[in-house]
């Protein structure tokens, strides 16, 4: 395991905890939590061989919450001195008294033992210690190859994070973690007496580090070599067919529908009505658990913080409950939810498995979503059996547009390639589809998936959720799927085209 | 030591380039099931330094909190030293920043006790959010420019559902210190459109008459807004494009004879009246346009494009800067109240979500509608219809319009994480394309 950043782990991290700790105490805070986050973030633009933009951000700063007579109180700010921790925690529990008229129960929370240690995520080459000519210089280089390739626009860009926490309670926790995450992406452009088309890579974020645009975890150079092709077949293609299709769903698509419908669907905050003003509730209503038929029995997922380079993984979560895994829709069946500490102990679920999580000091911890992966089938067939298995159909091959209703039942997905089936077999890329299904019928009609080789770990860095709003990584795994009279748009007629 | 002391320490370590520190100070309430779930008072302090040699800028911004942590800063971004030069200096230059707090909310809390009250009575749900932020932003350039603004925001989202979830109504405001905010009257906005909702009628998908009100058209013009980027429009890869490396400027994109401004001396939408950039954007927004003042640019006249976004470069020294509110006005004389009771037979929708491009060549979103869409028969709401899923593109939209109400201020529903200052009409659109159901309440 790699080691925590050293100008992190000098901060006077034990000192503001217990400063902030006791003070809450003091005050008569039956819990409170400290969380000291640092966060960089870098990003390199280049467009069409030349730097347009490089920067590079920190931000770093210190939170206080607290429950004080059964009312959440937070507040958090920037000085890093046990002075400013008190009084941060004398503002929580202020904000806590400011709202106790508004609330209507006693906030509790489910049991948690207490942890003290350290996490470092899986990475070779922290790409913050990587030389800025290696860092440009390789996004240049691809650039340079496309456009030599006759692409008329290449628009590659590299973002990439190291984030530390630091976390304390009043029960004794004391944590620290070190998370770096990178995402490295290539869109190709060409322009034409019809327009434009684009089309863009499909190497997913990852919980690695700079080796991962160097061949460590994905081929970038074998993916880039075949684009300016890939690109010149779609500006040719002929428009989908309208109606109800077979599709092969390649990982590379795929785990963006089950982030949209099945991860967010089962956040327990959401299911109980805590996001409805903003991003909504769900269909999976907490008195279906156990009955909802979700999909096929084919259909396994899980929720997990441990998988290695998984972009939620981590040691613990931002209330201090250590990472696990647990079954979310089992046998097509709903199983379980995403939980943190209230909510568990709220709904009587026992222990929280682990999903608090906030994005930096200044916003409080909400549940967020795991790891959340659709599970390979042991022996099951690959890719090519999949699509073997459809006479009329299409395979959709990387993600791109994507909408969901308020209650994650009605989406709309397109992709980077669609490409007709026919007999069991490719028959070139066609354009202007996306497919758009009910959730529950949509994985209700998925009659084939794919064995282990087929799986791939996809995700997000940007999942928005919350008011104020908040952006947290996180990684689906899934092999490919075939799902049956699936209904397919042209966009073009969506259009009035 | 006030901030602006901090930069005027470190700003000589830059020959060429700018500061730009932004003091946040904020208070936010959040709602669910008529109780409070979460709330929070925050305050940070960022600094942004740029320092640029030929066609290079280096961005490097992190926490400050003494001038050494913005001087380490400046050494971080390669600052080796400039000469001091003498410039525009704002007379607030050397104020410090100005802070917030829970208080802001503290007769707006009442209120909402009241509310949750009511609803609880009326066997009804309350959910929503208020948050109130200052921003307080200084900007000083190696040219010896030194800006300062300090720029409120604040918005109320509240959203009113029947105890079985089925029936759900919203509405929001934007403020700039919620002193205007009467969320009685809100609340009462409510409890009437839940009321439309107690008639529930299935229609299917197909192209309806519609009348988009004020929020949703800012929904969809703050997203016509951010494409318009004149580098990409002259490259051909946005809607804007026209062929042979041209673009649609001088076009006319409107029925109606639509106007689109951004204007920072609007006193009810304030922004700040110079460039604020902490990271170039091609062709959007570039850091060497960091202190310039900002003026208003008409983007649509009379349903003509005027104007695309252009940053300064090394071959244009003059910039066409979007400011961060909106204005939008078609010509209408009309209340939305009167274009319904004018609508024979039409859909008044309430809000748009989730809305995401499909097709950037044309623009052609995708979203669902929200929290109310209503049916219209002979100038009355006669019950709520189901969601759909719709797919229109704004510039496509704006053609097709036939009819347009007085703008108002208002808060769109999608994208008011990031842009809160708008000024629209309701729109009449007369073949909506709701592609698909939606089964969402």
């Amino acid at each position: 395991m790699g080691k925590i950043d050293e100008t992190f782990a000098a901060l006077p991290l034990a000192a503001l905890a217990d400063a902030a700790l006791c003070r809450a105490g003091e005050l008569g805070a039956s819990h409170a939590d400290v969380r000291v986050m640092r966060t960089r973030s870098g990003r390199r633009d280049v467009r069409d061989g030349v730097l347009e933009s490089a920067s590079d951000s920190t931000e770093l700063g210190l939170s206080v919450r607290v429950v004080h007579d059964g009312s959440w109180g937070f507040a958090s700010g920037i000085t890093l001195t046990a002075d400013a921790a008190a009084a941060l925690a004398e503002q929580a529990v202020l904000v806590a008294k400011v709202s106790r008229p508004l609330q209507n129960r006693s906030v509790e929370l489910a049991d948690e033992p207490a942890h003290v240690g350290e996490h470092v995520s899986s990475y070779e080459r922290n790409p913050f210690e990587v030389d800025e000519s290696e860092r440009v210089g390789r996004l240049v280089e691809w650039s340079q190859r496309l456009l030599s390739a006759g692409v008329s626009h290449v628009d590659a860009e590299a973002y990439y994070v190291q984030e530390n926490t630091f976390f304390a309670n009043l029960a004794g926790t004391r944590t620290t973690q070190q998370r770096v995450r990178i995402h490295p992406t290539v869109q190709v452009t060409a322009v034409h007496d019809g327009g434009f088309d684009t089309l863009r890579t499909i190497a997913p974020p990852a919980g690695r580090g700079w080796e991962y645009l160097c061949g460590t975890g994905w081929d970038s150079d074998a993916e880039i070599a075949e684009l300016p092709e890939q690109l010149r077949e779609l500006v040719a293609a002929p428009e989908v067919s309208a109606g109800a299709h077979d599709l092969v769903i390649d990982p590379t698509n795929l785990w963006l529908t089950i982030h949209e419908s099945v991860a967010h669907a089962t956040e327990l905050d959401r299911a109980l009505g805590y996001e409805a003003a903003y991003a909504g509730t769900s269909f999976a209503t907490l008195d279906q658990l156990g009955s909802l038929r979700y999909g096929t029995d084919l259909m396994h997922v899980t929720g997990d913080r441990l998988t290695e380079h998984g972009l939620a993984t981590v040691g613990w979560d931002d209330e201090g409950v250590a990472a696990q895994r647990f079954d979310i829709i089992r046998d097509g069946v709903l199983v379980g939810y995403q939980l943190n500490r209230q909510m568990a102990s709220e709904q009587g679920l026992g222990r929280s498995n682990g999903c608090a999580y906030a994005d930096s000091a200044g916003h409080i911890p909400l549940q967020r979503m795991p790891n959340v992966s659709l599970q390979p089938v042991a022996g099951g067939p690959s890719t090519a059996g999949l699509i073997a298995d459809v006479e009329d159909g299409y395979y959709i091959v990387g993600d791109k547009s994507w909408s969901i209703d308020m209650q994650r039942y009605n989406f709309q997905f397109t992709g980077q390639r669609w490409y007709r089936i026919r007999g069991g077999e490719l028959a070139g890329q066609v354009k202007h589809g996306a497919y758009q299904a009910t959730t529950t019928d949509f994985w209700g009609s998925m009659t084939g998936v794919g064995g282990p080789e087929t799986w791939v770990l996809g995700g997000a860095v940007n999942c928005g959720k919350g008011q104020p709003g908040q952006s947290a990584a996180v990684s689906h795994g899934c092999p490919s799927a075939l799902f049956r009279a699936v209904n397919v748009l042209n966009t073009e007629s969506e259009g009035g085209r | 030591m006030s901030v602006a002391q901090w930069i005027e320490q470190a700003i000589g370590g830059i020959a060429e380039g700018s500061i730009v520190v932004e003091e946040t100070s904020e208070a936010n309430l959040r709602w669910a099931n008529n109780a409070l779930t979460t709330n929070g008072q925050m305050a940070s302090r960022t600094a942004t330094v740029i320092v640029s040699s030929g066609s290079d800028d280096v961005v490097v911004s992190g926490p400050i909190d003494s001038a050494s942590d913005l001087v380490a800063l400046v050494e971080r971004a390669g600052g080796s030293g400039g000469s001091a030069s003498s410039g525009v200096i704002d007379d607030g230059f050397g104020r410090a920043g100005e802070p917030t707090s829970i208080e802001v909310f503290g007769e707006f809390a009442r209120g909402l006790g009241e509310s949750f009250a009511d609803a609880r009575q009326r066997d009804a749900l309350l959910f929503g959010f208020a948050e109130h932020r200052l921003t307080t932003t200084w900007v000083a350039t190696s040219r010896g420019v030194r800006r300062r603004a300090v720029v409120p925001m604040g918005r109320l989202e509240l959203n009113a559902k029947s105890a079985d979830l089925k029936n759900s109504a919203w509405v929001g405001q934007a403020t700039n210190d919620f002193t205007d905010v009467d969320i009685a009257a809100h609340t009462a906005e409510l409890w009437r459109r839940l009321a439309w909702g107690e008639k529930r009628i299935d229609l299917p998908a197909g192209r309806y008459e519609v009348l988009l009100p004020p929020g949703a058209v800012a929904d969809l013009m703050i997203y016509a807004y951010w494409t318009m980027n004149g580098r990409d429009a002259r490259e051909g890869r946005n809607v804007y494009s026209a062929p042979g490396g041209s673009t649609r400027v001088g076009e006319r994109l409107g029925g109606l004879p639509v106007s689109l401004c951004s204007d920072p001396s609007v006193e009810q939408l304030p922004c700040a009246p110079f460039a604020i950039v902490t990271a170039n954007e091609p062709g959007m927004r570039s850091v060497r346009d960091n202190g310039e003042l900002v003026g208003r640019v008409d983007w649509l006249t009379d349903g003509v494009l005027t104007s695309l976004v252009e940053p300064r470069t090394a071959s244009r020294a003059e910039m066409v800067y979007p400011s961060e509110n909106l204005l939008c006005e078609a010509g209408g004389t009309s209340s939305l109240n009167e274009m319904v009771a004018s609508t024979k037979r039409g859909l008044l929708l309430t809000c748009l979500w989730y809305i995401r491009v499909v097709d950037p060549q044309t623009l052609l979103l995708t979203g669902l509608t929200r929290d109310g869409v209503y049916l219209i028969e002979d100038g009355q709401v006669v019950g709520a219809v189901n969601n759909f899923r719709f797919n229109e593109s704004p510039v496509d939209l704006l053609k097709r319009a036939s009819e347009a109400s007085l703008a108002e201020l208002t808060l769109c529903r999608e994208w008011n994480d990031y842009f809160t200052k708008t000024s629209m009409p309701a729109l009449r659109i007369p073949d909506f394309n709701m592609s698909t159901v939606s089964r969402a309440t």
